[in-house]
């Protein structure tokens, strides 16, 4: 065997073992490299109230209740099978509203309600204009 | 690919080669970001906020195809012990962490209005950053040892072990529950509308052709270098 053939297999196996490598890393840290927990994998493992942790899922549709104070708002955050109930006072992000994605930061009170101190909001993939435009464009893009 | 295996012959395509790329790609990017401020609609949800892909897909895009062409520099340097190898590795580096550095900030920036946070310890973001601190880590490996270029093996095998990192940040957003979105484009298509997405493309060309510029240049530089040292010793030891 050529020094040269040599010194190929043996990068060959190097690159093999590195991208190897990388997958396990992305597999031993899947649990703890997610950002945050959904509701239905806190109704499986709950934790203890007053534990900092992150709670990301949907807002659930006309969930989003001002209380009388004027800065503290309610909302449910849902994942399709299981819900939280959330209380938050500060400002919020522009993008936070129903419907859309949120990652809450803060624990759970003693009563089951998820406390945040802060609030994001998660973009999702979609990028589109607004609505009212959309024709018109569409069909400049057709011409 | 033995043609070009001799500095020489590398250097009489690469001299006139590099001009007419890097003024390709200003005009090329040029026009895709006026083009991105001008002639796009806004985002319904982000705003004019959306605009900041145009440099950061770009960016991100060339943070990593750097490290990628890092990978196939070091092992052809490590296996065919090609002159030409090791110097582009080094070149590629410097670019590749600039524009890294480049899609982190533009990130950030875009995601106080969006997400409400500068910075969020995503596995997508972390990812970014750990490649940014591995092209530095390359830089001064390639910069520390008292071989040249050509020969330093230990900055070749770090390349090679550093591409570790290129599949965990692709796959960071689908594997995680992370804040970053997903991946907008894909071999099915693109989540982003047309009327959007059409200056994307041509930015993610232009900044490429100055980025292959750039590497060009360094790559002559580091050859002058090269030689510079080479004569010196030979005056030395005359």
């Amino acid at each position: 065997m050529k020094a040269k053939h040599q010194r190929l297999t043996l990068a060959l196996i190097a690159i093999a073992a590195v991208i190897g490598a990388g997958f396990l890393a992305l597999a031993g840290l899947r649990d703890n490299a997610a950002l945050f927990r959904t509701p239905s994998e806190l109704a499986l493992e709950p934790v203890p109230p007053g534990q900092n942790i992150r709670l990301g899922g949907m807002v659930e549709d006309g969930s989003i209740r001002q209380l009388p104070d004027g800065i503290t708002i309610t909302f449910t955050v849902e994942d399709g099978d299981a819900s939280v109930p959330v209380r938050f006072s500060g400002i919020t992000p522009d993008l936070f509203q129903e419907n859309s994605g949120v990652v809450a930061e803060g624990a759970f009170d003693p009563r089951g309600v998820f406390v945040a101190d802060n609030i994001l909001a998660k973009h999702d993939e979609n990028y589109m204009p607004p609505p009212l435009e959309d024709m018109a464009q569409a069909d400049d893009s057709a011409s | 690919m033995h043609r070009f295996a001799n500095p020489t012959r590398f250097l009489k395509v690469a001299r006139p080669l590099t001009p007419w790329l890097f003024w390709a790609g200003l005009a090329i990017a040029g026009f895709a970001l006026f083009a991105g401020l001008t002639m796009t609609p806004a985002d319904y949800l982000q705003g004019e906020s959306v605009r900041i892909m145009y440099v950061h897909v770009p960016a991100a895009w060339l943070g990593m195809a750097g490290w990628s062409a890092i990978l196939v520099a070091s092992v052809v340097q490590l296996v065919w012990r090609h002159p030409l190898a090791g110097i582009a590795g080094r070149a590629v580096a410097a670019p590749g962490a600039m524009f890294t550095a480049i899609c982190l900030v533009t990130g950030s920036i875009w995601g106080r209005p969006t997400w409400g946070a500068w910075w969020v310890w995503d596995g997508r973001l972390t990812s970014m950053l750990v490649l940014l601190f591995l092209y530095f880590a390359y830089i001064a490996l390639a910069a520390a040892s008292e071989e040249r270029a050509t020969t330093s093996r230990a900055a070749a095998i770090f390349g090679v072990l550093g591409a570790i990192n290129l599949p965990i940040i692709h796959y960071s957003v689908t594997w995680w529950n992370s804040l970053h979105q997903a991946q907008s484009i894909t071999l099915q298509g693109s989540t982003i509308a047309g009327s959007i997405l059409w200056p994307l493309p041509i930015a993610v060309l232009g900044f490429s052709l100055i980025f292959a510029a750039i590497v060009l240049m360094r790559m002559r530089g580091l050859i002058a270098d090269i030689r510079i040292e080479a004569r010196l010793k030979r005056l030395a030891a005359a």
